[in-house]
């Protein structure tokens, strides 16, 4: 707790610097990633972020320098050279976008590598650091570095903003963009240029192996959340700031804990935490709906055999036990339970001394679904010209889901049959 | 058999162009009219699409051109529109029908900006054209293929072109929206419009369009429908392919070779007297 209101108060400067730096970076990457991750270009920006580094590796070697900008001017020009390559490749041979991805990657990263090695191994004097592009050097960010993020983050959410509605089209549709006369070639150069720039600033925090969590992340849990494209690219740039304060936060408490790989846990977990329990799209709510259908078609089928024994017997609520049931379709002992159950606490059975019996609602709803059952049977026979003993199994499941609206329709479209195929009556209200 | 209109809305002169290296339409020449429907027909693999996509300046021809309105494309993009195949975008983006439907209104002059109050005036109306009105805020995700083709067709609207070029808008609808379709081409002419649709079922054709382009990768016909549809005409389109064309053409796509010298590329041309 002391420690939590400690890094809070952000008396200690440098925890100030690392933890504004991140967040600025988590934001700005997660927005133009956005765009990345709806384009489907996901895989490019782990492609870009491996390909900067020879570029900040030469932009040394020629000038000596650390300073952001001129390391980040590097990063842009390898960025590009990358990402131009990449699409060369895909048009004129005969490789698939995945395989010039991979080898662009590893080619330039390679490259990277042995510039990096070289310099380290020259003995200029102020090298120290540069090998931490490979993983990160967030907490030895300095305000200077500050700075340069935060002129980067504002540059990259004003083209986001002026340029919002096309980058959208050209999401969408960008073939359209084209035809409705939009500079096609110009906003796609921004595009990628926004993304190159924010992944050369965020590979200074988590590094090149770990950048590409920052682009495509966030953006794939805000997709959970919503249907709005500004709310995703809220919710994911909220995501991206949340994630580097967190990550901050916990290599701040903990001992010798590297900021980078936090961030990446701490966006991770929210990716994971969004893509089980966000409404409508998470896999929370998926399964509650397939459980909902399972309980809808095992109290349905329960009352249509409770239907089944009341025109057996000829009456409308007969008193009957689990074992009549059983005789009329085949339940599992426990599912029948589970099933009566519910079917009880919506008082569509009342319990009885011996047994269960429907209640008036409980039979309107049993009319229904044989009164749906034997319409769609029908239907097979009359308009899909199905033959009479091909059809049950087809109507034991559509009769669960026709709603009243398409009810309606085969009522009227089968003109208010009285028997179905097999002869049987068709209940009505 | 290639008749040649009084007013022209499209030239499209010797053009030929091929698709993954496969040469797909060779030397296409063809004038159309104004203010008519238009079907491209022709069987699967005749190349209808290649053709369309040549014309909006999305696919680059091995030689030839095409003029609207005795123009460059460039110079009159604002009086054409575009409806792509509905399958050529992935609808499970976030976005609801309006924004689909504004997009139609994105232009050069406006980039930048905010739509006006009067882009979403255009937008509701064109909307409303279609009979979608209803699903202004409906999400795209959510919606039939019927319904995807309408919103589509609302964006092109609200464009406010006077030629509009649709690939396949009929395939895989519901009746509801061929319906609908249908009375808004109907409506679309009366106002002058010229709407030029890719289409390949040869028994709706005649009913659909006044004006017919029978294509099988080579022009088979272009005239007035009732005089396009003529037994043997039909035959040559949909009897098959060309044998030694279809040879030369894998043959080339095989040796990657070109489909034509460079001194007789055509890249450009005047353009048809007369043309407004």
């Amino acid at each position: 707790m002391k420690e939590l209101l400690e890094f809070l108060s952000f008396s200690n400067p440098n925890v100030r610097v690392v933890t504004f730096g991140t967040m600025f970076i988590g934001m700005s990457a997660a927005m133009v990633g956005s765009f990345a991750f709806l384009r489907k270009r996901s895989l490019i920006g782990d492609a870009i972020a491996h390909a900067i580094l020879p570029g900040i590796a030469i932009s040394f070697m020629v000038t000596q320098s650390k300073s952001p900008y001129i390391l980040m001017f590097g990063a842009l020009i390898s960025g590009w050279a990358a990402m131009l390559l990449i699409e060369a490749i895909t048009k004129h041979s005969k490789l698939k976008p995945d395989t010039a991805i991979g080898l662009v990657l590893s080619v330039f990263f390679g490259v990277g590598i042995l510039l990096l090695t070289h310099i380290q191994h020259s003995g200029a004097g102020n090298q120290a650091g540069l090998d931490q592009f490979l993983f990160g050097k967030a907490a030895s960010m300095t305000k200077d570095d500050l700075v340069a993020y935060s002129v980067v983050a504002s540059i990259l959410l004003a083209t986001v903003f002026l340029l919002f509605k096309e980058f959208k089209l050209m999401s969408f549709n960008a073939e359209f963009a084209q035809i409705s006369g939009l500079p096609v070639k110009s906003l796609q150069f921004v595009l990628s240029s926004i993304t190159v720039l924010a992944i050369a600033t965020g590979i200074q925090a988590v590094g090149v192996v770990l950048m590409a969590a920052l682009i495509i992340t966030p953006a794939a849990a805000a997709r959970s959340w919503t249907e709005n494209l500004v709310k995703m690219l809220f919710i994911a740039g909220f995501a991206g700031m949340l994630s580097g304060f967190v990550g901050s936060y916990i290599s701040f408490t903990a001992p010798n804990m590297p900021t980078g790989p936090w961030i990446v846990m701490s966006l991770s977990a929210i990716a994971v935490i969004s893509l089980v329990f966000a409404p409508k799209r998470g896999l929370w709510s998926k399964m509650k709906r397939q459980r909902e259908n399972r309980e809808k078609i095992l109290t349905e089928n329960i009352l249509k055999a409770i239907y089944h024994l009341s025109e057996r017997r000829a009456a409308d609520f007969p008193v009957i036990d689990e074992e009549d049931l059983q005789e009329i379709r085949q339940f599992n002992s426990d599912e029948l339970k589970k099933g009566l159950r519910l079917l009880k606490k919506r008082f569509l059975i009342l319990r009885q001394a011996e047994g269960f019996r429907l209640s008036e609602e409980g039979l309107t709803e049993a009319k229904r679904v044989v009164r749906l059952h034997r319409l769609w049977e029908m239907y097979l026979t009359q308009r899909m010209r199905l033959k009479a003993d091909h059809i049950h199994p087809n109507a034991e499941t559509i009769e669960h889901i026709i709603s009243p609206e398409i009810e309606e329709e085969l009522l009227r479209e089968l003109g208010y049959p009285d028997k179905d195929p097999h002869e049987s009556p068709i209940p009505y209200k | 058999m290639d008749i040649r209109p009084e007013k022209t809305a499209i030239e499209v002169h010797n053009l030929t162009a091929s698709y993954n290296r496969k040469p797909v339409l060779w030397d296409i020449d063809f004038s159309l009219p104004q203010g008519q429907l238009i079907g491209i027909v022709g069987p699967n693999g005749s190349g209808k699409t290649t053709l369309l996509r040549n014309m909006m300046g999305l696919m680059k021809p091995d030689s030839g051109y095409v003029n609207m309105f005795g123009k460059k494309l460039d110079e009159v993009r604002e009086r054409v529109s575009y409806v792509p195949q509905r399958e050529t975008v992935d609808w499970d983006f976030p976005a609801n029908v309006m924004d689909v439907v504004m997009m139609g209104r994105y232009r050069k002059s406006n980039l930048f900006k905010r739509l006006t109050k009067k882009d979403k005036d255009i937008a509701t109306e064109a909307l409303e054209k279609v009979n979608m009105l209803p699903y202004a805020n409906r999400q795209i995700s959510q919606l039939s293929g019927g319904q995807q083709q309408r919103v589509f067709i609302a964006r092109s609207l609200a464009q406010q072109a006077d030629l509009y070029l649709m690939d396949e808008p009929f395939v895989g609808v519901d009746a509801a929206t061929e319906e609908s379709i249908l009375t808004l081409l109907s409506e679309m002419k009366k106002e002058g419009k010229t709407v030029v649709i890719v289409h390949h079922d040869l028994q709706t054709a005649y009913e659909y369009f006044d004006w017919i382009v029978l294509l099988n990768t080579r022009l088979v016909a272009s005239g007035p429908k009732q005089e396009v549809f003529e037994t043997e005409l039909l035959q040559e389109a949909y009897g098959g392919r060309l044998t030694v064309l279809s040879r030369i053409g894998d043959l080339m796509a095989k040796k990657d070779f070109p489909m034509r010298e460079s001194e007789f590329k055509e890249k450009e041309g005047p353009g048809d007297e007369g043309a407004s």
